[in-house]
């Protein structure tokens, strides 16, 4: 077992080390003329992130749209995980629960791709929609298409925790609830929702970071500047211009903000009902 | 109980999620039959052409052998340091255990693109040329955690007293392993090692920056799409491959059953 040790912290140490030398290069900057990295201690590039409007909203834009994904897993996953918690049992239930965890294994990149092929002007949508006699849609390629693409492939992370937490609310409570006079709605409000909603803030971790982190659903269902994220600069601005200092510094963003939002889900709870 | 309407209203929500959920699948599936190479819908006719295609075509078939020896290999990796890292934080007090199980777990909490772009300025910075190891290195992050949650979920769940029941009856360490510990962590081995190996021969984000001039499968696939080429050999590939994932994940639920770690702790 000893032996284990040094192969585990040499991975531990090249992991660390380069998250910090990451972090450290944010603070430096990129010659322009001879693109080599020179080492001078500036915030130029979090300078330039604050004060041209392109990249505040772009920052705007990921966390928006970051945001949005979350509210919109958080209300198709609740009714479907008090279903699957309360009211199905036994096969239906496990029948329920593969259903969902299935599509969150396949492929994740197939799954951002169909939904080019359900979006595009000749697809599945506008056909379904000229059949039932209303008018086309042109929503791929925009902003409403990343927002969907995004709310379909992490949605399964939002349901599971959602239905272990309603699945751990005691049936006696709200028993105990019904007893004390309390009709549906009410009890549905002041017991149901408070004890559920760790599940729901655990799932928004993933949909949230998971989104904000992103770069291949808005380059494949945008796929344009007006839809880039955060991602997408990271991405060409390492892959392409060759600027990891501005690269890094523009990554600290999404890491930054996920910091803030994990030390308020930790007070809510959610660590719990992961 | 909740009232009969309410019921219904709930089982129509779920039932219309699902189909949400499954409906664009069993689309690809149909699309990977599609008799034109233009995808629009609905498709003209059935044909299995493209499966043939897609067999035969060589940089496929690279790629693939590329993704599997890079999953097989990161899979092995994550056993290894995996099983290793969940016995040390589950038996043992030790200094900085803390951190260390705190950054076990910063692989799949940080976004991907961090990982990534933090271990290709490494690569670069100390001139080790991308290839085949950086691609294992780069997917045993992730695939370590999967391996190291799982087996920690198990044993943890698994009582002390057996292994010192064991020592008590005269056994010794190979077999108080053999006879103890093995029944107990090797189910949990299997499911975590068949979700690494399920992550890692999927993965894009990362490998996009450890990879170099290589393609593995998911990245020869973002390239078909972006370019908006072959995408009829990609839909025969999507086909395959989402009958794969239904195998080992089917299996992995099967095996971890009672302690639901599938569904944990993949945030990738």
């Amino acid at each position: 077992m000893l032996l284990l040790a040094p192969p585990l912290l040499a991975f531990g140490f090249v992991y660390l080390a380069s998250l910090v030398a990451l972090f450290i290069s944010s603070f430096w900057t990129v010659n322009p003329f001879t693109t080599e990295i020179e080492r001078i201690w500036n915030i130029d590039n979090y300078r330039t992130i604050w004060e041209s409007g392109a990249y505040r909203s772009i920052a705007l834009r990921t966390i928006g749209i970051a945001a949005a994904v979350t509210l919109t897993d958080a209300v198709l996953a609740f009714p479907l995980g008090y279903f699957m918690a309360r009211i199905a049992s036994g096969r239906s239930r496990t029948f329920l629960f593969v259903a969902v965890l299935l599509p969150l294994w396949s492929s994740y990149l197939i799954r951002v791709y169909i939904w080019r092929l359900i979006l595009n002007e000749d697809g599945v949508l506008n056909w379904t929609l000229g059949k039932v006699g209303l008018p086309h849609i042109h929503i791929a390629y925009t902003n409403w298409a990343v927002w969907i693409v995004f709310s379909y492939v992490w949605l399964p992370f939002m349901i599971l925790p959602v239905f272990g937490a309603l699945e751990r609310v005691p049936h006696s409570l709200i028993e105990a609830s019904r007893d004390l006079g309390a009709g549906g709605f009410q009890t549905f409000r002041r017991v149901v929702l408070p004890l559920a909603l760790p599940g729901v803030i655990a799932g928004s971790i993933f949909t949230f970071s998971l989104t904000l982190g992103d770069y291949v659903t808005p380059l494949l269902a945008g796929g344009h500047p007006g839809t880039q994220f955060i991602g997408n600069v990271v991405y060409s601005s390492v892959g392409i211009s060759n600027n990891v200092p501005f690269a890094a510094a523009f990554a600290s963003i999404p890491l930054v903000v996920m910091a803030v939002y994990l030390l308020i889900a930790r007070r809510l709870g959610a660590f719990e009902a992961m | 109980m909740e009232q009969r309407s309410t019921r219904w209203a709930l089982g129509a929500w779920t039932t219309l999620v699902i189909l949400f959920l499954w409906l664009p699948l069993g689309l690809i599936m149909v699309y990977a039959f599609n008799k034109s190479n233009i995808q629009s819908w609905p498709i003209p006719g059935f044909t299995t052409h493209w499966f043939r295609v897609a067999w035969d075509a060589s940089e496929v078939r690279t790629a693939i052998w590329l993704s599997v020896r890079a999953a097989l290999l990161a899979t092995g990796t994550a056993l290894v340091l995996g099983s290793a890292a969940a016995f040390a934080i589950a038996r043992f007090r030790f200094f900085g255990r803390e951190t260390v199980s705190f950054l076990l777990v910063l692989p799949i909490a940080l976004p991907g693109i961090i990982t990534g772009m933090a271990l290709n300025s490494f690569f670069v910075f100390n001139h080790i040329n991308l290839s085949l190891t950086t691609i294992v290195i780069g997917h045993s992050t992730f695939c370590v955690v999967l391996v190291y949650n799982n087996v920690l979920a198990r044993l943890r769940r698994s009582s002390p007293s057996l292994l010192e029941a064991s020592a008590d009856l005269g056994a010794d360490g190979w077999q108080t392993f053999r006879f103890v510990i093995w029944p107990v962590v090797s189910t949990a081995l299997v499911a975590g090692g068949l979700l690494a190996f399920a992550l890692s021969f999927d993965e894009v984000v990362v490998t996009f920056f450890t990879a170099g001039a290589q393609n593995t499968l998911p990245l020869l696939i973002l390239g078909y799409i972006r370019l908006g080429q072959q995408l009829p050999i990609v839909n025969a590939i999507a086909f395959v491959m989402i009958l794969l994932t239904v195998i080992p994940v089917a299996l992995a639920q099967r095996l971890m059953r009672d302690t639901g770690v599938v569904a944990r702790g993949t945030a990738k």
